[in-house]
């Protein structure tokens, strides 16, 4: 949904509008009558109220700073659910091979209820766990990563990474399609799109890494799953 | 375990914070978001009150006239000040305080002779509020509307005296004191669009 009153300049190009529609609403009111002047004034009425449900543009790409003197790589991983899968911890140390800075992010994950009700202060402990799971899961595996809890939108999380973290590749973990929300909000396609950075999309199967590990430990053990 | 306890709750959580929306401008939304359900509410006895009572004998009833032309030029004068506001907001990104003073103290002195003239209308519409609905309606309405422009003045008045004062600078955290009047001033303007165009045009 566009918020007409977002900034004082935004305000004033709705101020202009307003005047421009309502203009036409007068002039219909002087030539046509009242009641011509009321229809005119409830079909624009209808297209300002769909003006403002409606999608705002894409805002411009967050401008980051890319690369360092260092020369070392910077790697931007973000994921929630998904954060500590074996599939994306493999992904992750396959990338981080060398000079390679290691961020992870994880996405509070909130209810709109919540997030407008009350706080997102449960959220963000239960991505804060997540997270610590991953990261000491990525230490054992060699790679010296660090973590943040980010913003529940997924790209906003990005785009808060991005202004103090300027990554030459992204990492975005999803559940399979079908399982993902994310997916389902073309989180993939809109960062994409939106960053000019080479994206990597890593789809990370828990259930089946679940029914792997137990069957694995059901071998170890000698026991026969049925 | 029950000092560690203790200790995670020996003060408020940490607050998050994202860069999504700055917490005072939220509170500007909300509080337009309020100013619209009111402004929606008297839109509702208006309407109600000119289809229940008007319908049969017209709107406004027989005898009582609008000034149309009068309240245009108001229209104009509010109007213009939401540019006069603009320009302030412009100057002072661009570190330009003396177009910031400037462009408050006209939006200020707009938006006084709009209250004026509007004053002076009141005083000479030869209808009270408590005559009939129609009366009590376009009263309620543009009086509403009368008292939001007397408290944009004076947020209008407050960031004047400051930016005399030097308070605001280019940088947005700086200016944030221009910024939220200058967006209920405009709010305020389109309120007004709305209460001509319905009270005394259609």
């Amino acid at each position: 949904m566009r918020n007409p009153f977002r900034t004082e300049a935004e305000a004033f190009s709705f101020v202009l509008v307003c005047v421009v529609l309502f203009a036409l609403v007068a002039v219909a009111g002087i030539f046509g009558g009242g009641w011509v002047a009321l229809g005119v004034f409830l079909v624009l009425g209808v297209g300002l109220a769909l003006y403002v449900k409606s999608e705002p543009k894409t805002p411009e790409p967050a401008v980051w700073e890319r690369g360092r003197a260092d020369g070392r790589r910077r790697l931007l991983v973000v994921a929630n659910e998904t954060v500590a899968g074996r599939a994306l911890r493999e992904e992750v140390v396959r990338r981080a091979q060398g000079e390679t800075d290691v961020l992870v992010v994880c996405p509070a994950l909130n209810s709109q209820l919540r997030h407008w009700a009350s706080d997102e202060d449960r959220a963000r402990e239960i991505a804060q766990a997540r997270l610590d799971e991953s990261l000491a899961a990525l230490a054992d595996a060699g790679v010296d990563a660090r973590g943040e809890v980010g913003d529940a939108d997924p790209v906003q999380a990005i785009d808060d990474a991005l202004r103090t973290f300027g990554a030459d590749e992204i990492v975005i973990s999803t559940h399979p399609p079908g399982r993902s929300n994310w997916l389902e909000k073309g989180v993939i396609a809109r960062s994409r799109e939106r960053y000019g950075c080479p994206l990597a999309h890593v789809v990370v199967d828990l259930e089946a890494e679940r029914g792997g590990a137990a069957a694995a430990n059901d071998a170890a053990s000698g026991r026969s799953s049925v | 375990m029950a000092v560690a306890h203790a200790h995670e709750h020996d003060h408020p959580p940490v607050a998050n914070q994202s860069s999504r929306v700055d917490s005072r401008l939220l509170g500007m939304y909300f509080f337009i978001a309020s100013e619209v359900m009111l402004f929606g509410s008297f839109f509702t006895a208006y309407f109600f009150a000119r289809v229940v009572v008007g319908g049969e004998g017209g709107w406004p009833p027989e005898g009582f006239e609008l000034p149309v032309y009068l309240a245009l030029l108001n229209t104009v004068i509010l109007v213009t000040s939401s540019f006069t506001m603009h320009w302030a907001l412009q100057a002072v990104k661009r570190g330009n305080r003396s177009g910031l003073v400037a462009g408050l103290t006209l939006t200020f002195l707009l938006g006084l002779t709009f209250l004026l003239i509007q004053a002076r209308e009141y005083t000479r519409l030869g209808f009270a509020p408590y005559e009939n609905a129609f009366g009590s309606t376009f009263y309620g309405l543009t009086g509403l509307h009368g008292a939001h422009v007397f408290v944009g003045l004076n947020l209008l008045l407050y960031a004047l005296i400051r930016s005399v004062r030097g308070h605001f600078g280019p940088e947005p955290e700086k200016h944030l004191g221009v910024e939220l009047p200058g967006i209920y001033w405009h709010f305020v303007d389109v309120m007004w669009i709305i209460v001509y165009v319905t009270v005394y045009v259609i």
